[in-house]
This record gives C-alpha cells, sequence and structure tokens, in this order.
C-alpha cells in the first residue's frame, strides 16, 4: 500500500483531542534501543546496517500493536513522502535523510512509529494528543516490553540501554510535549519561561523555524538527563513542569484579556483579515497567524469554527503537503498562491471574529 | 499578582524550582527579576552546550588525548570528536575513563536507574537465589542437617537449570 492511501487525513488527527488541548497539542515518548554485537547505524557499514535492519523490521511487524501497520524501507519512499511524515511529526529530519539500510514501521492509528536505523538501531515512539505522558509511557513501555523477547538489546548493568550518543544514555528516553504558547509570547514572558525549564534541566526549543526562532508559538518541552532517573520519576518531573506552564499561559492570556484587549483584539482581527482573504502568504507567516486564530478560538472570538481546523491548516499548509496535490515540481512562489488559495477556501465559511468574545466555559480538565 | 520581594509591581516573572522533590514558586516584577540575576545567561543550557564542542574535549583531556582505539568497531577518540556519537556498545568500555565525567555533568547520576529488561532481571534474582541456596547448603553440610541438605542441593539444581533455560539462545 503506498503512503499516502495509508495515511490517516490531517483532517481527522487534527481533530483528535486531549486533556488540556487549549495548549498542550500532543505529547511523546520515545525510546532509544540498540542490538548486542552491531555497530551504531552511524558507524556500521551498509552491510551491517542492512543486517540490523533485516532483524529488527520483522520483529516490530510481527507485534500486535503493529496490525495493519505500515512498514518500509527508506530507500522506497520518495522525498516528498519523507518530507510529508516529517510535517506530520512521524519521523525526525535526520530520518527522513536515510536510505537502504533504513526503515519505518507505523502503526494503523499513527500512535505508534518506530524509526529503524536512525542515530539508534531502534528508536520507537508513542503518540498521544493533549496531555498524556503517562499514557504514551505505558504504551511505548509495553511495545518495548515485547521487542526484548525477541531482540537481544545492549544493555548494561550500570550504565543501562546503550545508545550511540552519550547524552540518550540510560533509560533512553525523550519525554516531550508540543505546546502552543501565543500568551506567554505576546506577554514577553516566553525568554524567562524558558530560562526558568531549562534551569530545571528540561529542554525547550520551537517546533517549526530554524534555531532560536518559534514559528506558530509551538514549542518543544523535553527532558534532557537521561541517566540516573527512572522513566516514572522523569515522566512525573515532566508532567510537574508542563503543569506550571500551562498555568502560566492560562494567566497570562487572561492578563492580556483584561489589561491590553485591544492588542490581542487586533492580533486575531489582523490574522484572520489576511488567512481569509490574501493572495500569496507564504509558510512562515502562514503560521504565525495560524496561531492567533487559535488563539482566537480559545478565547471564544470564533464560536463556530473548530480549534482542529486551525490545526488541520497547521498541518495542510506546510511545502510537503501543498506539494502532494501536484504532479509538477512547485516552485515557492507558486506555493505561496496555492497555500493562499486553499487558506481562502477553507476559511470562506467561518465568520469573523466576535468582539466582546463569547465567554466560554473552560473546559473540565484535570 | 503582585512581586513578592518589593510587593509594589505587577509580578511578570514567575519562577518554579523543584529542589529535592519539593515545588517552590516565586512571583518576580521585571526589576527585582533582574536584580536576583534571574536573567543569567551563564546559568542556563548547559546540557546543550556539553553536547557539542565541550563533550569531546573533555574525553581528550581525561583519556590524555591518547589514541584510544575500540577493538570491536575500531572507532577513535578523533572520530567522537567529529560525529560526537560513539561507534558500538563496546565503545562504552573503550572509553569509560573518558566518559565518566562527560556523563557526571551531562546526567542526573551515572548508575542506570529505570527499566531492565525482564529476561537480565530475572537472571539476576535467579543468581542471587542461587547464592542464597548455596549458604543454606553449607550451613546444613556444616551442621550435618543432611536433610536440609538435600532439600537445598535439589533446589540449586532446579535454579540452575532455570539459568541455563533463559540464557539458551
Amino acid at each position: 500500500m503506498n503512503l499516502h492511501e495509508f495515511l490517516v487525513p490531517p483532517a481527522e488527527t487534527a481533530r483528535r483531542e486531549g486533556p488540556n488541548t487549549r495548549i498542550v497539542m500532543s505529547s511523546r515518548v520515545r525510546l532509544a534501543r540498540n542490538l548486542k554485537g552491531l555497530a551504531f547505524p552511524g558507524w556500521a557499514k551498509k552491510a551491517e546496517r542492512i543486517r540490523a535492519l533485516d532483524q529488527i523490521r520483522p520483529a516490530v511487524e510481527t507485534l500486535p500493536q503493529m496490525a495493519g501497520a505500515f512498514s518500509e524501507s527508506m530507500d522506497n519512499l520518495n522525498a516528498l513522502d519523507k518530507q510529508i511524515l516529517v510535517e506530520r511529526h512521524l519521523i525526525s529530519r535526520e530520518h527522513a535523510a536515510k536510505n537502504a539500510g533504513s526503515g519505518l514501521v507505523l502503526n494503523r492509528e499513527e500512535s505508534l512509529c518506530v524509526m529503524i536505523n536512525e542515530e539508534d538501531h531502534l528508536r520507537m515512539q508513542a503518540l498521544r494528543p493533549g496531555l498524556q505522558l503517562k499514557q504514551a509511557w505505558a504504551a511505548i513501555d509495553a511495545v518495548d516490553s515485547k521487542l526484548e523477547k525477541k531482540l537481544d538489546y545492549a544493555f548494561n548493568a550500570e550504565l543501562g540501554y546503550l545508545t550511540a550518543c552519550p547524552t540518550n544514555l540510560g533509560t533512553g528516553i525523550r519525554v516531550s510535549a508540543m505546546l502552543h504558547l501565543p500568551g506567554l509570547v505576546l506577554a514577553e514572558q516566553i525568554n524567562q519561561i524558558i530560562q526558568a525549564v531549562n534551569k530545571l534541566g528540561l529542554a525547550v526549543r520551537g517546533l517549526y523555524g530554524e534555531g532560536t526562532e518559534a514559528l506558530g508559538n509551538v514549542f518543544q518541552v523535553s527532558n534532557q538527563m537521561t541517566l540516573g532517573e527512572s522513566e516514572p520519576e522523569i515522566v512525573e518531573r515532566l508532567n510537574k513542569v508542563l503543569a506550571q506552564i500551562i498555568e502560566h499561559e492560562e494567566n497570562a492570556r487572561g492578563t492580556l484579556q483584561e489589561k491590553k484587549p485591544k492588542t490581542v483584539c487586533n492580533h486575531i482581527g489582523r490574522a484572520y483579515g489576511i488567512l481569509a482573504n490574501a493572495h500569496s502568504i507564504s509558510s512562515k507567516e502562514t503560521m504565525n497567524l495560524l496561531s492567533f486564530l487559535r488563539l482566537g478560538v480559545d478565547l471564544g472570538m470564533f464560536p463556530e469554527m473548530e480549534r482542529g481546523l486551525v490545526d488541520e491548516l497547521f498541518i495542510l499548509t506546510q511545502p510537503a503537503h501543498l506539494q502532494k496535490n501536484f504532479s509538477e515540481k512547485l516552485g515557492a512562489d507558486e506555493r505561496d498562491l496555492l497555500r493562499a488559495d486553499m487558506l481562502r477556501e477553507r476559511l470562506r465559511s467561518v465568520s469573523r471574529p466576535v468582539n466582546p468574545p463569547v465567554k466560554l466555559d473552560k473546559p473540565s480538565e484535570e | 499578582m503582585m512581586c513578592c520581594i518589593c510587593k509594589e509591581k505587577e509580578a511578570t516573572v514567575h519562577l518554579t524550582q523543584i529542589a529535592a522533590e519539593k515545588m517552590q514558586k516565586v512571583d518576580l516584577c521585571e526589576d527585582c527579576a533582574k536584580q536576583k540575576g534571574v536573567n543569567d545567561p551563564a546559568g542556563f543550557s548547559l546540557a546543550d552546550m556539553l553536547l557539542g564542542l565541550g563533550a569531546s574535549q573533555e574525553m581528550e583531556q581525561a583519556a590524555g588525548g591518547s589514541h584510544l582505539k575500540c577493538p570491536h568497531c575500531g572507532f577513535t577518540q578523533a572520530d567522537f570528536k567529529k560525529a560526537g556519537r560513539l561507534g558500538c556498545a563496546h565503545c562504552y568500555d573503550t572509553f569509560s575513563e573518558g566518559l565518566e565525567g562527560l556523563l557526571k555533568t551531562m546526567h542526573k547520576g551515572t548508575r542506570h536507574k529505570g527499566k531492565i529488561p525482564a529476561a537480565l532481571r530475572e537472571s539476576q534474582d535467579l543468581a542471587a537465589r542461587l547464592k542464597q541456596l548455596q549458604k543454606r547448603l553449607d550451613k546444613a553440610v556444616a551442621e550435618e542437617d543432611f536433610e536440609q541438605a538435600a532439600l537445598a542441593r535439589d533446589e540449586i539444581k532446579s535454579t540452575k537449570e532455570k539459568i541455563a533455560e533463559i540464557t539458551a539462545p
């Protein structure tokens, strides 16, 4: 089956909701594992990488969790397929650059994704909508426990699971959440938050954009340390910090609405105006404006629009997703035109933002 | 929310500190935050910094700049400097001396505290059990309690069989 037929439409994935969806877009737990007796993928010769792939791939494919999964060798995916997987946050950019000797196994619901021969022999991840770190950990822990019966992991009683990079050593775990923080950005508090979170040994980075730039006000918070702490301890620590960030973001939004209502409405109104009426728009501008649209939904300024539509547009307006529907290769200028066409079309039925906002009951969340 | 130090200005910096499992919250105004050095950039991003150049330099120093080479995969110190990644699982033995300091700065501890593969955990448990049984046997023999000794001997035999079962390919 080809990848495009397999992938769940963004219209569906973007509408999956979990706890704290207003701020936490998704949760992810990743484990790194390697096989005993084989060099790590970055150092192994091609033949050795293929040997590892041939051992791992059937073991992963036959997991009960992977019934009906999509499984492919990376050299059978073209550049566009790979880019689409990256834009959906299913594989890393590094993995997209791999070819023969690397593979991918993705389950039907797109909640489990295993990269074979990325930086480590196995990079397996569980994804959940909203804030569900514990659930994601339980899911990937179960996959790992099944796999360890079929594969001989490189494990050392002192150092734990051995990984290509010493930063992943021990548990090999990376617990992360994707956060939408427009309130903290508008209130110019985001840098303080980032610094405070860094001080706690956690990493914060912009999810889109290069370097420190955080397009669309989307940030990823994750643990840095993997050795000397158990997996549940790491999950719990992240949960505590995330609860704090969520509270700060809600406070920032509340304060902004109270103290600078015009500034907030201006940002949201302009974002709507441009997205719904532009005839050419870059991916960067689109993401920054979609962020305000999402904030507008959260604040009750678009009573009829679903948050899911904004999240869907976050995916559909990315370069590879635009290119997908056209056979000839599009240039950046052409993509900007098509992106604007699509946004106008999709936002045609969305009414202008209302002011004052409709009072929303805050969803009952933990 | 008022600043909890000067109690005059609006708090815009909200810090949460987790130390020894206790969460502490501090709300500061911009000025007090500056005074307290909250924005001091030198205090942050330790791990990120170490990930880069710091890591390989530290390793080189610890290893006395020697030309260590992994006997299993041929990976060298210089390769680590280039890639920032190791060659194979055995590299952790080969370069253990240099890595130790690095791991200390990078992680919470230097000893794994998390998940252990079930088969390994089981064989560890059985090995501990075996030791215990051996002691019991020795004691019983010394005390000429042959009934107990026979029991212990039988259990040792079955435990050994279980270990062989697990470790068999």
